[in-house]
Parts: structure tokens; C-alpha cells; sequence
């Protein structure tokens, strides 16, 4: 029911750094903050899930959001340090094979 | 005004008591008082009204300061009669949402509901339980003419009514577009297309479409990034996995599904079933895969039905069990 999101500007590269749980009361937050980044074209948004110990179905959806959003305004997303749980239901739903996303 | 009489003599009475004696048994008392105020709707000024009337009966006419101090008091109360009135309308309207939900609840259960077909070989049983009153998953089975089963089980992402109304969807693209030539990649690619154009962008549906053929015995399905089930090998004693991949509906526009195929033996089941099973929570841990396999194979000897039924209620009676989505299981079984 926690998360915390630290954005980090580098200039044509934000970095997002999650930690805590993605889940059906956090993923607004996520959704606010995250989407707004995918509407710059040209932009890079690596978003870090090292520390994220639960994702659930709520939380890909922002994922997917995220992924159309930065289609559709020619951003790039790619998902970092994805291990365990969170690295299946990315691999069961093959969300992997069309998203930018990176196993630990 | 009755009642304002009652209230002030038995209010008067008690407080005079409690001043003569300092007992907190009256204090007990004026708590139970103020229970029935509430129920009763009286407002916080009108019991300053009743304490003033009360301290004048008791002392006669009291200090003016005090009155007056009382008199302020009153007005400084006097918004929570406001607030009062909106704190029950607004749970007049949660009452009347609630009821209006359990309304579209019963509608979604009808238009939704399907039947399980009856067949010599094959036992078949199925249990959905919602997460709140509108389910998000969803499971069906037709009868094709050519002896073919057909069935097909869905998990819409997100919970409620947004999801609900996602799912109805499916039900309604396969009434309208489903032909029994489709094999299932088929099926897949077509409700892909559908639910792309038709949802919010955080919305997503997972699926497996799947056909079983009565008289060979065999079953292909395809699956949309659907949570796996498990095939059961008699032979073996064993609970494999149906590894079967493809991506969720709804994401990309254009989607291709690969044929999965399996030949079911004699005394095999199929076991599908969604998120909501797999994420059943123990306390502060989920079930393992070998869990749900045993809970299952518990009990196996019953009906495909009964099945069901005992391992969903074997989940519900855990002392630390905790539901966390909407519960699909479905499972049919090859006894001759």
C-alpha cells in the first residue's frame, strides 16, 4: 500500500526510482506522475523496480498506459531490475516481448 | 414538543442528582441520554436549550454571565446541524448506490450467466466468486455442433464497475462474431482488435480460448497472456503447468496467437483458472503453485464440482485467508 517515487531529471533522460508496492491504491500516484513524463517525444524514461516488492494487475495497467502513452507521443520507456514476481506476471501477460523490459 | 418536556425533566433529574452526589453513575446515565439524542436526531444546541432550562429549574434563575456564556455556546454549536443534515444525505445516497450496484450485480449475473454442458466423458465444474459485487472474470462455455466443447475464461484488470462493464463486452463480441470455424488464435486475434478500440488505456483483459474435441479427445487453446492451469496426468499422478503464451488483450492493435495442442487421456482434468486464485494470500505471504496443487489434488476423488466448490471454500476457511481479487476455477475431467 506504499510506494515512493523519486524522479530524477537528466536532461532527454528521467529516471524513476520506485519503491514499495504498485497496487490498486498506489497506482494513481503512479499514473499522475508517470505519464506525464511519456508525452515529450524524444524523451528516454528508465523506471527503476529494484525495490518494488509487489505489483499487481492495477499496477501493469499503468505500465501498459505508460507504454501506449509513449507510442503515441514518440518517447522510449524501458523497465529496469525486474526480478521475481514482478518479473512473471510482466513474462505471463508478454508484456516482456513488447515492452522494454530488463531482468535483473 | 412532548418529547422536549420529557427529555428536559429527565435531563433536569439526573443532573441534579449528579450535582447533589457527584456519582458517575449518573454520568453513565447522561451517556445513555446521549445515545438516544443521536438516535432521536436532537441536535447539539437544543441540548444547551435543555441544560439552561435544567440549571434554571435546579438553582432558579442562574448567573447572567453563565446564561449568556450558555447562549454563545448554543451558537457556536449551531453548524453541526448542517453538517448533520449532509452526513445523512450522503449516506442516503451511499445506501442508494450501494442498492443500485447490487441491481447491476443481479443483471450481470443473468446476461452473463452460462451453462455447463452435461456429456457421458466429460465431468466439468466451475466456481466464480466476485471480489466485491460486480465480477471481473469471466467463463463460458458453448456446444458447437461439429462435437467440439468450446470455452473460454477471462480476467478483466481492474476492479468494479469499469471492469464489469469490459467484460460484458467479451461476452457480447463472442455472441456476435463467433464462428465455429475460428480456431482459437483466431477467437483471440478478433476480441484483441475489439477490446484495443474499446477500452481506457489502463484497462486490459487476459483470456484462454479453448476447444476441446469430444470424439478425439483433444484440446487446443490459446491463450492472451493468461495466468496458467494446470493439466492433470493420471498416468503420472502429476499437476503440470499449460505453458501457453501471447500477449493481453487490449494493448496492441495487432496481436497473433499460437495453437497449443494436448491430447487428454482417460482420468486427466484440465484445471483453468485466474489471478485471483493464484494470489490467494496466507497472512503476509501468497500460496505457493505446490499449495494450490495439493489443495486441488485433496480433493480430487469428488465430483469435478463439488472440486471446486471444497477448494474454494478450503481457501475461504483459513484463518489467515484473505480474498484479494475476483476467484475463477474451472475444472473438467476426463472419466471415460
Amino acid at each position: 500500500m506504499n510506494l515512493n517515487i523519486e524522479i530524477k531529471d537528466e536532461g532527454k533522460k528521467t529516471i524513476v526510482q520506485l519503491s514499495g508496492e504498485i497496487d490498486v491504491y498506489t497506482a494513481p500516484s503512479l499514473r499522475d506522475k508517470l505519464i506525464p513524463l511519456t508525452e515529450e517525444a524524444g524523451h528516454t524514461i528508465k523506471i527503476d523496480l529494484e525495490n518494488i516488492s509487489y505489483l499487481d494487475s492495477t499496477g501493469l495497467g499503468v505500465f501498459i498506459n505508460a507504454y501506449k502513452s509513449s507510442k503515441q507521443h514518440n518517447s522510449i520507456i524501458e523497465i529496469i531490475h525486474v526480478k521475481d514476481r514482478v518479473l512473471r506476471l510482466f513474462q505471463v501477460t508478454g508484456l516482456h516481448e513488447i515492452m522494454n523490459v530488463v531482468p535483473k | 414538543m412532548q418529547n422536549i418536556l420529557k427529555d428536559t425533566k429527565i435531563y433536569t433529574d439526573l443532573l441534579e442528582k449528579f450535582l447533589q452526589t457527584n456519582d458517575e453513575k449518573y454520568l453513565m446515565e447522561a451517556k445513555v441520554m446521549s445515545s438516544s439524542f443521536v438516535n432521536r436526531n436532537i441536535f447539539p444546541e437544543e441540548i444547551v436549550r435543555i441544560h439552561m432550562k435544567a440549571m434554571d429549574s435546579i438553582y432558579g434563575e442562574t448567573v447572567s454571565e453563565y446564561k449568556q456564556s450558555l447562549q454563545f455556546l448554543l451558537e457556536s454549536l449551531i453548524a453541526y446541524r448542517v453538517a448533520n443534515s449532509k452526513f445523512e444525505q450522503l449516506n442516503t445516497e451511499r445506501l442508494e448506490l450501494k442498492s443500485e450496484m447490487q441491481v447491476a450485480a443481479n443483471m450481470q449475473k443473468t446476461l452473463l450467466k452460462t451453462e455447463i454442458p452435461t456429456y457421458k466423458t466429460l465431468d466439468i465444474g466451475a466456481i466464480s466468486v466476485p471480489y466485491r459485487q460486480l465480477n471481473g472474470d469471466y467463463y463460458h462455455f458453448t456446444e458447437g455442433e461439429n462435437g467440439i466443447l468450446n470455452f473460454g475464461i477471462a480476467d478483466v484488470i481492474g476492479k468494479g464497475v469499469p471492469a464489469a462493464l469490459s467484460m460484458s463486452m467479451i461476452k457480447y463480441a463472442m455472441d456476435i462474431f463467433y464462428d465455429e470455424s475460428m480456431c482459437p488464435p483466431t477467437v483471440l486475434r478478433n476480441l484483441n482488435h475489439i477490446v484495443e478500440r474499446n477500452v481506457t488505456a489502463n484497462i486490459f483483459i487476459t483470456m484462454l480460448f479453448g476447444q476441446y474435441n469430444l470424439a478425439t479427445n483433444v484440446f487446443k487453446f490459446a491463450s492472451a497472456g493468461h495466468e496458467p492451469g494446470f493439466i492433470y496426468r493420471k498416468a503420472t499422478d502429476r499437476y503440470e503447468e499449460m505453458e501457453a503464451k501471447g500477449i493481453v488483450l487490449g494493448v496492441v492493435k495487432k496481436a497473433q496467437y499460437e495453437e497449443y495442442t494436448l491430447e487428454i487421456e482417460v482420468g486427466d482434468s484440465i484445471i483453468l483458472l485466474t489471478d485471483g486464485v493464484t494470489e490467494c494470500k496466507r497472512g503476509d505471504r501468497f500460496i505457493t503453485k505446490q499449495e494450490l496443487i495439493e489443495v486441488i489434488q485433496r480433493f480430487s476423488h469428488l465430483s469435478a464440482q463439488e472440486q471446486v466448490e471444497s477448494v474454494y471454500n478450503y481457501f475461504e476457511q483459513m484463518d489467515d485467508f484473505q480474498l484479494k481479487d475476483d476467484f475463477t476455477l474451472l475444472i473438467i475431467k476426463r472419466f471415460v
